[in-house]
């Protein structure tokens, strides 16, 4: 098949804008460990508050600025539904859902993630400005879905 | 000129005056919810915020779209195919309507009672009346056996004319319908295998991470099922409008081809913030997403040097002096170029979505919304409204008049102006971390949620704009049905031009690109869902939140 010369020139510079997207996406995430929230371990929903780390929720300290933030998600909130850490803490939030599904977002970070029942889902975060951070679900999950939300205090 | 005969009229008008009352509805209450939003109504307790948002989600993005292009393309393939339909494809059509509007008022009626507020991604475990799911599955399997009819009538078309090219509408609308076929096979096995038993109790639980999965292996494709009719349209009908010809027909079966393969096997990246799946695999469907631009990339080339050759040979001079040849004042015209130009930033939009690490940003944002109002809601729409300009008359042997045509070229415009306000306003608050499909909420007066109120303003400006726009597109589809005066509209079917080179004949072989297809998807989701269905997470109950 013929393609008109103009043609092959636009799809080569396309071409090449589309590879190099997936080579930076690609470098990004096997290079520099960039990958979104996957987590594999699964949870029976009925029994959350009896499976650890679920029947302690709340911050742990696990090093020296970094924390867990142990938050299980439920209609229509989250417990703890707020939490302290120092500014300059890293932060890994574990959750999962006692119910059905719900987002875990933190507006002004990269922290987004889908907390589902079955699942046990991680993001990491490092707070350096002090100030107040919302937790948000961005899943609708029922009728008080936009009352749902929490609090991160960084001190 | 070739006309489509009365009997295939009946039917494609049928599914397309379905479409448009549906739309007008959803409509209605899209903007009772921006309202309701915005904080100038509240809800009575009988209408919730979360109701009336699935209504707008399943009238728009299902019956509305689907209904219109299972319409657009029966009357499309009679017109190609000597101006009538098969005696099988108008029985399978009318079938296929009747278990489409069944499955649509049982959606309805379970929406509007309230047991069905799932929205039309239905996530289990929110668990709706059975009713819900078995009318979802009513109105893919009537759109199944629509698809039939329009395979029969092509099949019938081959068998007449041996070793001949069926004509580029016909083979596109098949294309996109063995698009729909295979990808749909994913919601049907969700909802018959998975949510129907569970939703009757005859179950207990459900795996969600599975539903999830079989729901986007549909949920993208979806997206190009919409599309490629208005793609159809702008490779086949909007030569024939600007009074030029098909750039290439080699060209465009090429990329209807690749749209069939290469679709499914993407729908990971809707699930990328999601646990259960292994980012390697997620990786693959974003490599993959990624790669479906250059189909879109190619009809950008393709619709230019259409504009380009028509212009020129008009005598336009200069490297753009063929853009003043266009005819901007013709509605058909108008409409679907607004279409045109609206699909950039909504296909960059969709770069970003589909991007791995991006997508933490703006995930489940109501960018994602602003996203898809200007794909789907806007060059989609506006689309399917340039083609009511002419369809419907065509249809129903009336003309469409020269107010008439000064008014679509006003829905455009007030369209597009809506969408801007309204489309621009949710990306920018997307950006700034606004969720989606949440009812009016400041979250106790937080600062951040305070900062975003401006823009949820702008975004219920544009609403009303746009309620506007659809209410004037509801009358001209009225006026065109019933009122307007009797006479001859013509359907445009562009001629390919004597230059384009021969189109080579694998191009037309289903019996190769279908197996590829399936293979891909395979390859894609075969070993995760293989792995979920394996190793299953515990179930999860059901439960009605609402």
């Amino acid at each position: 098949m013929h393609i008109h010369r103009y043609e092959k020139i636009w799809l080569l510079v396309g071409g090449v804008i589309v590879v190099s997207f997936i080579v930076a996406l690609f470098v990004n995430a096997f290079a520099m460990g960039m990958h979104p929230p996957s987590h594999m371990q699964t949870i029976d929903p009925k029994q959350v508050d009896a499976t650890p780390p679920f029947d302690k929720p709340g911050v742990h300290k696990v090093g020296d600025n970094e924390y867990e933030a142990v938050m299980t998600a439920f209609v229509f909130g989250f417990n703890p539904p707020q939490i302290e850490v120092p500014a300059g803490s890293k932060v890994t939030f574990i959750s999962t859902s006692k119910d059905v599904v719900h987002g875990f977002e933190i507006p002004g970070t990269n922290v987004n993630m889908m907390v589902e029942p079955g699942h046990v889902n991680k993001v990491t975060q490092t707070f350096n400005k002090p100030g107040e951070y919302l937790i948000l679900c961005n899943e609708y999950c029922g009728a008080g879905h936009h009352m749902m939300m929490g609090k991160v205090i960084v001190k | 000129m070739t006309r489509v005969d009365e009997r295939s009229s009946r039917l494609s008008l049928a599914y397309v005056l379905v479409a448009f009352a549906a739309f007008g509805l959803a409509a209605i209450f899209g903007a009772l919810q921006g309202m309701d939003r915005g904080g100038v109504i509240t809800m009575p307790s009988w209408l919730t915020y979360y109701q009336i948002l699935t209504a707008h989600g399943v009238l728009m993005a299902l019956v509305f779209t689907t209904f219109f292009i299972v319409g657009f393309l029966f009357s499309g393939i009679a017109r190609t195919n000597g101006g009538s339909l098969t005696p099988a494809a108008r029985r399978l059509g009318w079938t296929g309507f009747w278990m489409m509007l069944a499955g649509t008022l049982m959606g309805v009626v379970t929406i509007l009672t309230n047991q069905a507020s799932v929205l039309y991604t239905f996530y289990a475990p929110m668990k709706a009346s059975p009713w819900f799911y078995v009318g979802a599955a009513l109105l893919v399997v009537g759109s199944w056996v629509a698809g039939w009819g329009m395979f029969a009538c092509y099949r019938a078309w081959r068998r007449a004319h041996p070793g001949q090219h069926s004509p580029l509408f016909m083979f596109a609308a098949v294309a996109t319908m063995i698009l729909w076929q295979i990808c749909s096979v994913g919601v049907a096995a969700e909802v018959v295998l998975q949510l129907i038993p569970w939703a009757f109790g005859w179950v207990d639980t459900v795996n969600v991470v599975l539903s999830r999965t079989l729901f986007w292996l549909f949920g993208h494709p979806l997206v190009y099922f919409w599309l490629l009719p208005a793609y159809i349209t702008w490779y086949v009908v909007m030569p024939k409008i600007i009074g030029g010809k098909v750039f290439s027909d080699a060209i465009t079966r090429m990329v209807f081809v690749i749209f069939v393969v290469l679709s499914s096997p993407i729908g990971f990246h809707h699930q990328l913030m999601e646990p259960g799946i292994d980012e390697k695999w997620k990786f693959l469907h974003v490599a993959l997403t990624l790669s479906i631009a250059i189909p879109s990339m190619i009809t950008a080339f393709t619709m230019f040097a259409t504009f380009e050759t028509a212009g020129r040979a008009k005598g336009a001079k200069g490297l753009f002096g063929w853009f003043r040849h266009l005819p901007f004042r013709d509605a058909r015209f108008f409409s679907m170029f607004l279409a045109m130009v609206w699909f950039v930033p909504a296909g960059i939009g969709g770069i970003i979505n589909a991007s791995n690490q991006l997508n933490a940003v703006v995930h489940n944002t109501i960018w994602v919304t602003g996203h898809f109002h200007l794909t789907v809601g806007t060059t989609v729409a506006l689309t399917f409204f340039s083609v009511s300009y002419w369809l419907i008359p065509h249809l129903t042997g009336r003309k469409l008049t020269p107010v008439l045509n000064d008014l679509g070229k006003l829905q455009g415009f007030l369209w597009s102006i809506g969408m801007l306000f309204m489309s621009g306003s949710m990306h920018t608050l997307g950006l700034l971390g606004g969720p989606r499909r949440t009812a009016g909420t400041t979250y106790m007066n937080d600062p951040t949620a305070l900062s975003w109120l401006p823009w949820h303003k702008l975004t219920a400006i544009g609403g009303g704009i746009l309620l506007v726009a659809a209410m004037l597109q509801i009358a001209i589809v009225f006026y065109l049905t019933f009122k307007a005066p009797k006479g001859e509209e013509e359907y445009p079917i562009g001629e390919v031009a004597e230059e384009a080179e021969a189109t080579p004949a694998i191009l037309e072989r289903w019996r190769v690109w279908v197996p590829v297809a399936v293979v891909l998807i395979l390859v894609a989701y075969g070993y995760p869902i293989f792995e979920m269905i394996q190793n299953p997470p515990p179930g999860a109950p059901g439960i009605k939140t609402w």
